[in-house]
């Protein structure tokens, strides 16, 4: 095919001005014979900039900054010297609001803490409580827990790979995650009837079994994701621009990386093979056949490909999880902690007795405590509950990833450009709501 | 960036090849089971210092003296045979029954060991809240004893920049996670709106961020006054 080669010129600058538009301040000498010449500025026109530090603050409004963080940042011409993050503009003292209420009545509450993983926390709080209790979930709820916990992985994730792709600067993955996202909220709503605050279990089991259609929708996108994945993969993981803004920024050693406390693809990408599902594992996720991807330099970019292998090791565990789901009930069979069926409420004594102490009383646990952690999509999601044999917490504790992972943040960004500050605080994947709760 | 640096870092690398995979607790019991080997190792090493151990639904609590704190956590983390090398979490808890002391707690994990143990501190009563600061033990305790500070008012000692965290600078009502501090505040809506109102939205900056650049010189002289004469965000 032939081609033609069509050359274009450009006036890359006016005559007097720079390439920023600005007056050159180099003064104009005309010579005897009418020429211009240029001469150098003598040294104390230039002003001196070199020794001066800018305060520049990012936030809270900013888009950039995922929420309403504010980062106070001192910069030494492009570069960071300092950063001050301020965090706090959403805390709506959950962990307060929990003591007055019962463990069931708590469950929305985690939908709200870190939204974009509502299905896995309400899981993690669900696995905390029970343990509190004492309590052994059926077969089947462990593996629609496990689906749950694995879709709100990939959502999660998808989240985080639209709106960080928009950060440094590529909209088409973002349309992509996005609607894939839209699949398995689609399938959330048919399963429970909400969208982004499932409050999907309850202790004991969960709000409601799965819809018929489910499983069919589920193996669907089931099959069809890797595919999009693997278009998202081919269009940013080699391209030039994405790799350039990301590789080598925000670097944490291993060491550094386990000392700060980071969890989750911040901590697996610095080379660290901690995954609670393998090491502390809970909902038998031993059972299942997965691997956890670990990175070699610790940077924005290897956090990008540890969070994509991710998803695709999401999809296998659903695959297994759909392989292996058993009939059977869904709730445990103990009516003190979970309510009998309504129908029963108004047919049979003790189903009433049942409902009338739930409803007004609450399930009461053990004096005791339990901290149960889960791997989230985030990092280690843990909850502290403390119980003093009422039927309400005497203190409800969440241990946010996201607020551990973003403390390292002045270590992170300073020595890099301003830009970069944009691009390892995605990098991060900060959910404001969990950080303030 | 040396590539050479990286040498990954794999959970559980010192329990050996021939333990099994760990696997879901099953049938906890309330009370009892196997402690954590740690609270054993530790009765030997310090004592006394460690007051009590309790192993609650099979998590290990080890209640440990208040002035031995950091010495212990400092060989937690140091000791080749224990390695806690991951803090997960620094909170307070306070009973309703106030009797009992405020409690403040550690969860520690050995990512080689793979264990887990949750390492106690109780406030006795009247004495000061103040506990020694593991930051220089680990980097991630800074916000975590920070927000401990910000929602109980436990001073951690040691801690280079214990400052409010979620509340903010000038938050005047206390303490919010403490049993006294009533879920809706300690001041009256009409207050809390009144304060609101009369915060100077600007004095955004602390003094010290105000240094860069000498900032704090390009003020207009009013905020200038304002702040020369101590006022502070929020207030």
């Amino acid at each position: 095919m032939a081609t033609t080669k069509r050359t274009v010129e450009v006036e890359l600058s006016t005559t007097g001005l720079d390439a920023q538009g600005r007056p050159r301040r180099v003064p104009l000498v005309i010579d005897e014979a009418g020429n211009n010449v240029a001469v150098e500025a003598p040294p104390e026109l230039e002003p001196d900039l070199a020794g001066e530090h800018m305060l520049i603050n990012i936030g809270p409004q900013h888009p950039a900054t995922h929420g309403v963080l504010r980062l106070v940042l001192e910069l030494d011409g492009e570069t960071v010297v300092r950063c001050i993050p301020h965090i706090g503009y959403l805390h709506c003292g959950f962990e307060k609001m929990g003591e007055y209420r019962q463990y069931n009545q708590i469950i929305p509450y985690t939908d709200r803490e870190d939204y974009l993983n509502s299905p896995g926390n309400n899981v993690a709080f669900a696995l905390g409580a029970e343990r509190l209790f004492g309590i052994e979930i059926t077969e089947r709820c462990k593996v629609l827990r496990v689906m749950a916990s694995e879709m709100s992985r990939i959502i999660s994730h998808l989240v985080w790979l639209g709106t960080t792709s928009i950060d440094i600067g590529a909209f088409t993955p973002f349309l992509w995650a996005f609607q894939q996202r839209e699949v398995i909220y689609e399938m959330l709503e048919s399963w429970v009837g909400a969208r982004l605050t499932t409050s999907l279990t309850r202790v004991g089991g969960m709000a409601a079994d799965i819809p018929d259609d489910f499983i069919p929708k589920l193996s669907a996108f089931v099959n069809n994701f890797p595919k999009v994945l693997g278009e998202i993969d081919r269009i940013i993981t080699r391209n030039g621009i994405w790799v350039g803004r990301t590789v080598g920024l925000g670097v944490m050693s291993p060491e550094e990386a386990v000392n700060y406390g980071l969890s989750g693809p911040m901590l697996r990408a610095s080379g660290v093979a901690y995954d609670v599902r393998k090491d502390f594992p809970y909902l038998d996720y031993e059972t299942y056949d997965f691997d956890v991807p670990v990175g070699t330099n610790g940077d924005v970019y290897d956090r990008f490909l540890v969070r994509m292998e991710e998803m695709r090791q999401s999809v296998r565990i659903l695959e297994q999880a759909i392989k292996r789901l058993p009939d059977g009930p869904v709730n445990i069979a103990d009516h003190r902690v979970i309510l009998p069926p309504k129908s029963k409420a108004t047919s049979d004594m003790e189903s009433m007795i049942h409902h009338f102490k739930q409803v007004m009383e609450g399930p009461r646990p053990p004096i005791g405590e339990a901290y149960v952690a889960v791997e989230s999509p985030k990092g280690e999601k843990g909850y502290y509950m403390v119980s003093d044999g009422t039927s309400k917490p005497v203190r409800w504790r969440i241990r946010p990833p996201s607020f551990v992972n973003l403390s390292a943040i002045p270590r992170m960004v300073e020595g890099h450009l301003l830009s970069d500050v944009i691009a390892i605080n995605a990098s991060i994947d900060i959910v404001m709501g969990e950080i303030d709760r | 960036m040396s590539k050479g640096s990286f040498s990954p870092v794999v959970a559980g690398a010192a329990v050996g090849g021939d333990v099994p995979a760990p696997t879901t607790a099953k049938n906890v019991p309330n009370r009892g089971g196997d402690a954590n080997p740690t609270a054993a190792a530790l009765r030997e090493r310090f004592g006394a210092a460690v007051k009590r151990v309790d192993v609650v639904w099979g998590e290990t609590t080890v209640y440990v003296d208040r002035g031995q704190l950091h010495d212990i956590v400092l060989w937690l983390h140091d000791d080749p045979s224990q390695r806690y090398d991951y803090l997960s979490d620094v909170t307070g808890v306070e009973f309703r029954d106030l009797e009992q002391p405020l409690e403040v707690v550690w969860h520690l994990r050995s990512l080689p060991y793979r264990r887990f143990l949750r390492v106690k501190v109780q406030m006795e009563k009247g004495a000061a809240l103040e506990v020694p600061s593991v930051w220089d033990i680990y980097r991630g305790a800074d916000w975590l004893e920070r927000e401990c500070f910000d929602m109980f008012g436990i001073k951690f000692v040691g801690h280079p920049d214990l400052r409010r965290l979620l509340m903010w600078e000038g938050y005047k009502e206390g303490y919010p996670l403490r049993k006294d501090f009533p879920a809706r505040g300690r001041f009256s809506r009409s207050e809390q709106l009144r304060q609101a109102l009369a915060a100077n939205p600007e004095a955004r900056y602390s003094k010290e961020e105000l240094s860069i650049a000498d900032a704090f010189e390009d003020l207009p002289d009013d905020m200038k006054r304002r702040l020369g004469a101590g006022e502070k965000v929020g207030e």
